[in-house]
């Protein structure tokens, strides 16, 4: 059956597709995305007030690398397959690399239901995951060229809105524990999913937008937003093994690796690549990235999981 | 009762609200004293920006200034954003009062 948060995605999608009068207010879609965000945060940072955080520092190392790669192997397709400019192909890259906390909404929910569980840490991955792309976008838009003005472009990455809510609700999860948390829970998980599926109707809403653009782009952009994902997938499945985390961990994590940014990356890169053309990136990652991962990604990526830690073990 | 209104220039900028920040600083910058930013929508040569969601919000910012000041911020965002950003920006003159102020 088909997860029911994912069915308002399909209404969003739908209606907008129809063009219907249908139109969620901005500040709702803001106010919705700042429960998601803090509600991740406050779970993950309570998953991580029982365990050493040292340890898992080296994994930290490893899910950058991971961002970083995917970064250079989507700009590489882009330029030399895609044809694209040095601009576009370097801004649409840094999407690639970066991930989507939408993405990993839908998949914890997902796992969740099926009772499959998974590490606290994924939502630090998640944190960190965010940031190494968007610097290598950069650096191949433009060298390391000293026109950047790298402190406004660290303070538009480390201090934007989603990863500010993502350690705020971390360090708040941190230090509540579990009991302390009792008085919000109410707000934040048990709301979760309704917040959730409110969320995914306008981002369908947001989806339908993008066929104009996608029809303009022609068929590389659709193949590069299916064929990304799916690459991306391989080498976080291998991480996720190579890390030893459980099927769920690894399930979120390759989901992580396969989704594409369309919030933090999109404002920053906008502001570091200005030439790039940003309706191209967005047609991409929403048109194509974002709804395959959802719909068909995720239970391929926990059927990856499965079957490969099988054969390992 | 007869009003002594001055003239002044009144600058407005229709752009991406992704880059209002820097172009505040900018403003202050080169000497703006005051401005009124609010939340915009509408349709142009870079397709509907209907402000449903972050990255398609535009602002609509306005500046009530000299002649040679206005004229300066508008050659200024002229020849750093007009290439990449969506952007519209006009002059009007107005007349005000409490001169000083502007």
């Amino acid at each position: 059956m088909i997860d029911v948060v994912l069915l308002f995605f399909i209404l969003g999608l739908t209606a907008g597709l129809l063009r219907s009068e249908l139109r969620l207010p901005a500040a709702l879609y803001e106010t919705l995305s700042l429960v998601l965000l803090l509600a991740i945060g406050l779970k993950g940072g309570e998953g991580l007030a029982k365990q050493a955080l040292a340890p898992l520092l080296p994994q930290l190392g490893i899910v950058m690398l991971l961002g970083i790669a995917q970064t250079l192997i989507a700009f590489y397709i882009l330029s030399f397959v895609g044809k694209l400019g040095r601009a576009d192909a370097a801004a649409t890259a840094a999407h690639y690399g970066s991930v989507s906390v939408a993405t990993f909404a839908v998949a914890s929910s997902w796992l969740i239901s099926r009772n499959i569980s998974f590490e606290p840490q994924l939502i630090i991955f998640l944190t960190v995951m965010e940031v190494p792309a968007i610097i290598v976008g950069i650096v191949l838009a433009r060298g390391l060229s000293k026109q950047t003005d790298w402190r406004a472009l660290a303070h538009e990455s480390f201090l934007g809105k989603g990863v500010t809510l993502l350690i705020g609700g971390m360090a708040i999860g941190w230090a509540a524990g579990p009991d302390g948390l009792v008085p919000i829970k109410g707000l934040f998980y048990d709301l979760f999913k309704g917040a959730l599926a409110l969320f995914l109707l306008e981002m369908g809403l947001i989806v339908a937008r993008q066929t104009g653009e996608l029809r303009k782009r022609g068929l590389f952009i659709i193949v590069f937003g299916l064929a990304m994902p799916l690459l991306s997938a391989l080498l976080g499945v291998a991480c996720g093994i190579a890390m030893g985390l459980s099927v769920g961990g690894i399930t979120l994590l390759t989901t992580l690796a396969a989704s594409a940014s369309y919030i933090a990356v999109p404002a920053t890169i906008r502001l570091a690549i200005p030439e790039a053309n940003p309706a191209l990136s967005l047609a991409a990652v929403l048109g194509i990235t974002f709804p395959f991962n959802i719909l068909l990604g995720i239970p391929i990526y926990h059927w990856l999981a499965v079957k490969l830690t099988g054969v390992m073990a | 009762m007869t009003l002594s209104a001055e003239k002044r220039t009144l600058l407005t900028v229709i752009t991406e609200s992704v880059i209002e920040e820097i172009l505040l600083k900018d403003m202050e910058r080169l000497g703006v004293r005051g401005y009124t930013v609010s939340d915009a929508r509408g349709r142009g040569g870079r397709g509907v920006r209907d402000a449903t969601w972050g990255e398609v919000s535009n602002i609509r910012l306005e500046v009530i200034c000299t002649r040679v000041l206005a004229e300066a911020v508008l050659e200024h965002i002229q020849s750093h954003y007009y290439d990449n950003y969506a952007m519209v920006a006009f002059l009007q003159d107005v007349e005000i009062l409490r001169p000083e102020k502007f």
